[in-house]
């Protein structure tokens, strides 16, 4: 952002609102390379990137949510619906060409009824539909595979899990892919800008024409969307559809936006901090894994990690606040 | 009345500023035990600052309060409540979810060993409510209530708390002809029981029909204070408004054909291009529902045609293809995204494609940023740090940029200094010039006199009347504004 070279005593709030998180990243790599003589090499890196892969895919289609200042609680629950639904398809004969398209399909209609009932049954908040749509998929999913694990899949929807193209993990170049087109959506096209518009002040974009309940709906429909795309990287790297697939995934794709910069409040927050928010918590379990800390520390650890980061948010904005006056 | 009583209340040589603008300037102001004394003026005299003091809100820059003759500090709205002072808040500051009676005794429920005597509670409830004439189950909820006897339950509340003083700023506002006058009497009542009375309201008839005395202030000062026999309501009226400034007269604009017809039941009227046209009245009065409705924020009541043919409007999306603008009273409420650079602000409403053109955007942002000599360096910057000023330009820029040929402004000058208040009038004279319908809300009647054309005055939500530019006054707009006319 050469941009703001002349913006004096702003500048620094600036570059910590942008590269916070990046540089709490690198720290935590830093620390970790010295702990471990693992955690440098390129195969533990390409490693914690797959294993990020999944909730990468959830925080892009959250971050957009998180943008206009609302919430999706069900995205863990509509990957487990299309995990399954797609593991039924191929299963039952219907070639994995066309069973991906009718997957990603379920996902975002599943979202845009969220989107539905915040715009048209105006109820509170997006908290409520959401909430109710976590229930009802992960029902579906449920109902669906009666409660059963669906495996062996095909080759065409194992490549998305566990293929490669040069070396480079499939689920590495999905999540590449997605945050090219998130970051370009975002930044360089119209809806993209109403969507912050909304977040920052919904009452002065519908005053300035933007067509709010629109592009909500449209917001939502798109986080269904990148819960369909999880999924089908997550059943080809399992080998299989399970019903319980994502539980619990909402909660890690809110906190891997908010480690990223995003405010609760709408109106700010960005592709690259959604990543690097994903990729934090990845190499934080990576890291501890190689250190030998059990998976019940990892959880406080993560805890204690997703606070902190929103503290510093904090902070940093009271410190600007204090530069502005 | 014994004017040798010794006051029960007494502000002397008060001043408050707001970010170094003064609000009050030494003003001098009592009240007699058992006395109802009104507090007149127009918007931003300072009637509230004024109250706010006496109630504790907030605290003086300068000047001696005296209850009983002693001196006191207000340190907040409790050591007030304490000394004697209850407000009779316009928003009312009841709990909804909870009964008549609780409310009433809200914060000091009548309790033995902290077991609460309920009995009690609506024994005495009832017998407040019914001392002020008002027969309602003390069991009933509050939210279940209507406004008229929300404001007697809090009036009850202020009676438990052994208030001597009871300041009601506008209570009349929300309530119908036969409310009101029930509220006179309850006024009546507790004037008969020794407790005094601050009231503030905007319909000066009221004053005659409950006040002892007035008192009126215009720009922080008080300029009269009298009794209502010395204080007739064109005296209260000349006091309010004050002098007005020999401003040019705008010549005559014949011709001019009409290419807004708006015809609501409330609201009929045209108007043209290259037309100023203001819009009067008090606060409250409906200015802003009216320019809402227009642009589509709210279901507009009735017809709009633009150049004859009827526009179908729904949303402000609609109005904006028609070719309308709206610069709302509340720039940060409902102009502007805080958060995003000045040069996404100005594009919002006109850009269309899918993908943001950024060269043209800033040519255009330049462009407008040059004509409205916005002060900003980089338009890449958050509009957040802009002057009051500099964001209500944007506010304007953004309509430019979209082209807009029909302006509505709802209070433009609100909240910026003298300097750019006068660029404001520049831009919208400019506006006019160029052939654009200019209709604008403003409580300041010296800008409506000045800038427009014609004059539509509003009084409860309805047209009450309008007056052409030449040989308007502001005592005349005030006749409408205050339903005299």
């Amino acid at each position: 952002m050469n941009k703001h070279k002349g913006a004096g005593s702003s500048l620094p709030h600036h570059l910590l609102r942008r590269f916070g998180p990046l540089a709490g990243l690198l720290l935590l790599c830093a620390v970790l390379a010295v702990l471990s003589d693992h955690f440098l090499t390129f195969d533990n890196l390409v490693n914690v990137f797959r294993q990020s892969a999944v909730n990468a895919l959830l925080a892009l289609g959250q971050l957009v949510v998180i943008v206009t200042a609302g919430i999706d609680l069900s995205v863990g629950s509509i990957l487990g619906f299309c995990c399954v639904l797609v593991a039924l398809l191929v299963k039952s004969g219907v070639p994995a060409g066309l069973a991906i398209p009718l997957s990603l399909a379920a996902g975002t209609a599943l979202g845009a009824c969220n989107g539905v009932l915040l715009t048209k049954l105006k109820l509170p908040h997006p908290f409520i539909p959401t909430l109710g749509m976590m229930n009802v998929a992960r029902g579906l999913a449920l109902v669906i595979s009666g409660g059963f694990p669906i495996s062996e899949l095909p080759p065409g929807v194992r490549f998305f899990g566990a293929g490669a193209v040069l070396g480079i993990p499939a689920p590495v170049l999905v999540v590449v892919l997605f945050c090219v087109l998130f970051h370009l959506f975002l930044t360089r096209t119209t809806p993209g800008r109403d969507i912050y518009a909304i977040g920052g002040n919904a009452q002065a974009a519908r005053l300035s024409g933007v067509p709010v309940d629109g592009r909500l709906n449209a917001v939502y429909a798109l986080s269904g969307f990148m819960s369909a795309v999880a999924a089908i990287v997550l059943a080809g790297r399992m080998n299989s559809g399970f019903p319980l697939a994502g539980a619990g995934a909402e909660l890690d794709s809110i906190a891997a936006v908010i480690i990223g910069g995003a405010s609760f409040f709408g109106g700010v927050g960005s592709v690259g901090g959604a990543l690097v928010g994903a990729l934090i918590m990845g190499v934080l379990r990576n890291g501890l894994n190689l250190l030998d800390v059990s998976a019940y520390w990892q959880t406080v650890v993560i805890g204690v990690v997703i606070v902190a980061a929103v503290w510093v948010d904090v902070l940093r904005q009271r410190a600007s606040r204090r530069i502005g006056e | 009345m014994d004017t040798q009583t010794a006051p029960l209340l007494r502000l002397e040589n008060i001043w408050k500023r707001f970010a170094a603008a003064p609000v009050l300037r030494g003003v001098d102001f009592d009240v007699l035990p058992g006395e109802v004394h009104a507090l007149a003026g127009e918007n931003g005299a300072g009637k509230s600052t004024l109250v706010n003091i006496a109630g504790g809100v907030l605290s003086p820059d300068s000047g001696r309060i005296a209850w009983n003759g002693r001196p006191v500090v207000l340190r907040d709205p409790r050591a007030a409540r304490r000394t004697g002072i209850a407000f009779v808040h316009q928003e009312l500051a009841l709990v909804p979810q909870l009964t008549a009676g609780e409310n009433v005794f809200l914060g000091r429920l009548p309790a033995r060993a902290s077991w609460v005597r309920w009995d009690e509670v609506y024994s005495r409830a009832e017998a407040l409510l019914s001392s002020l004439g008002c027969e309602i189950d003390p069991r009933a909820l509050v939210g279940g209530l209507s406004i008229a006897v929300r404001q007697l339950v809090e009036i009850a509340r202020a009676l438990a708390c052994e208030a001597r003083l009871i300041v009601m700023d506008e209570p009349t506002a929300p309530l119908s002809g036969r409310e009101t006058a029930r509220l006179m009497d309850v006024i009546g009542r507790l004037r008969d029981r020794g407790v005094s009375i601050i009231y503030i309201t905007h319909r000066l008839g009221e004053i005659y029909d409950c006040a002892d005395r007035v008192t009126v202030l215009r720009d922080g000062e008080r300029v009269a204070s009298g009794t209502i026999a010395e204080m007739p309501e064109d005296a209260v009226i000349r006091h309010m408004v004050g002098q007005v400034p020999g401003l040019p007269a705008r010549p005559e604009r014949p011709g001019t054909r009409p290419t807004l017809r708006v015809e609501f039941p409330d609201a009929r009227f045209e108007l043209g291009r290259g037309e100023i046209v203001g819009l009067a009245g008090l606060a409250g009065s409906g200015r802003t529902e009216l320019l809402e409705a227009l642009f589509g924020v709210t279901p507009p009541p009735g017809g709009i045609f633009i150049e004859g043919r009827p526009a179908a409007i729904r949303s402000p999306r609609d109005a904006i293809r028609h070719g309308m603008a709206l610069v709302p009273d509340d720039r940060k409420a409902k102009g502007l995204v805080l958060s995003a650079s000045i040069r996404a602000n100005l594009a919002l409403p006109s850009a269309r494609r899918f993908l943001i053109r950024k060269g043209a955007e800033s040519e255009g942002a330049r462009r407008i940023a040059a004509e409205l000599r916005v002060r900003a360096d980089d338009l890449e910057r958050r509009v957040a740090e802009l002057s009051g000023g500099n964001q209500q330009k944007i506010v304007l820029g953004k309509w430019l940029l979209a082209e807009a040929g029909i302006f509505l402004f709802d209070e433009p000058t609100r909240g910026v200094d003298v300097g750019a208040k006068a660029e404001m009038y520049a831009l919208i004279r400019g506006l006019a010039g160029r052939g654009a319908v200019v209709l604008f809300a403003s409580s300041e009647l010296e800008e409506v006199l000045a800038l427009a054309d014609r004059i539509l005055v509003m009084h409860r939500g309805r047209i009450a009347g309008e007056l052409p530019a030449a040989g308007a006054t502001g005592e005349k707009i005030m006749r409408l504004a205050t339903g005299q006319g």
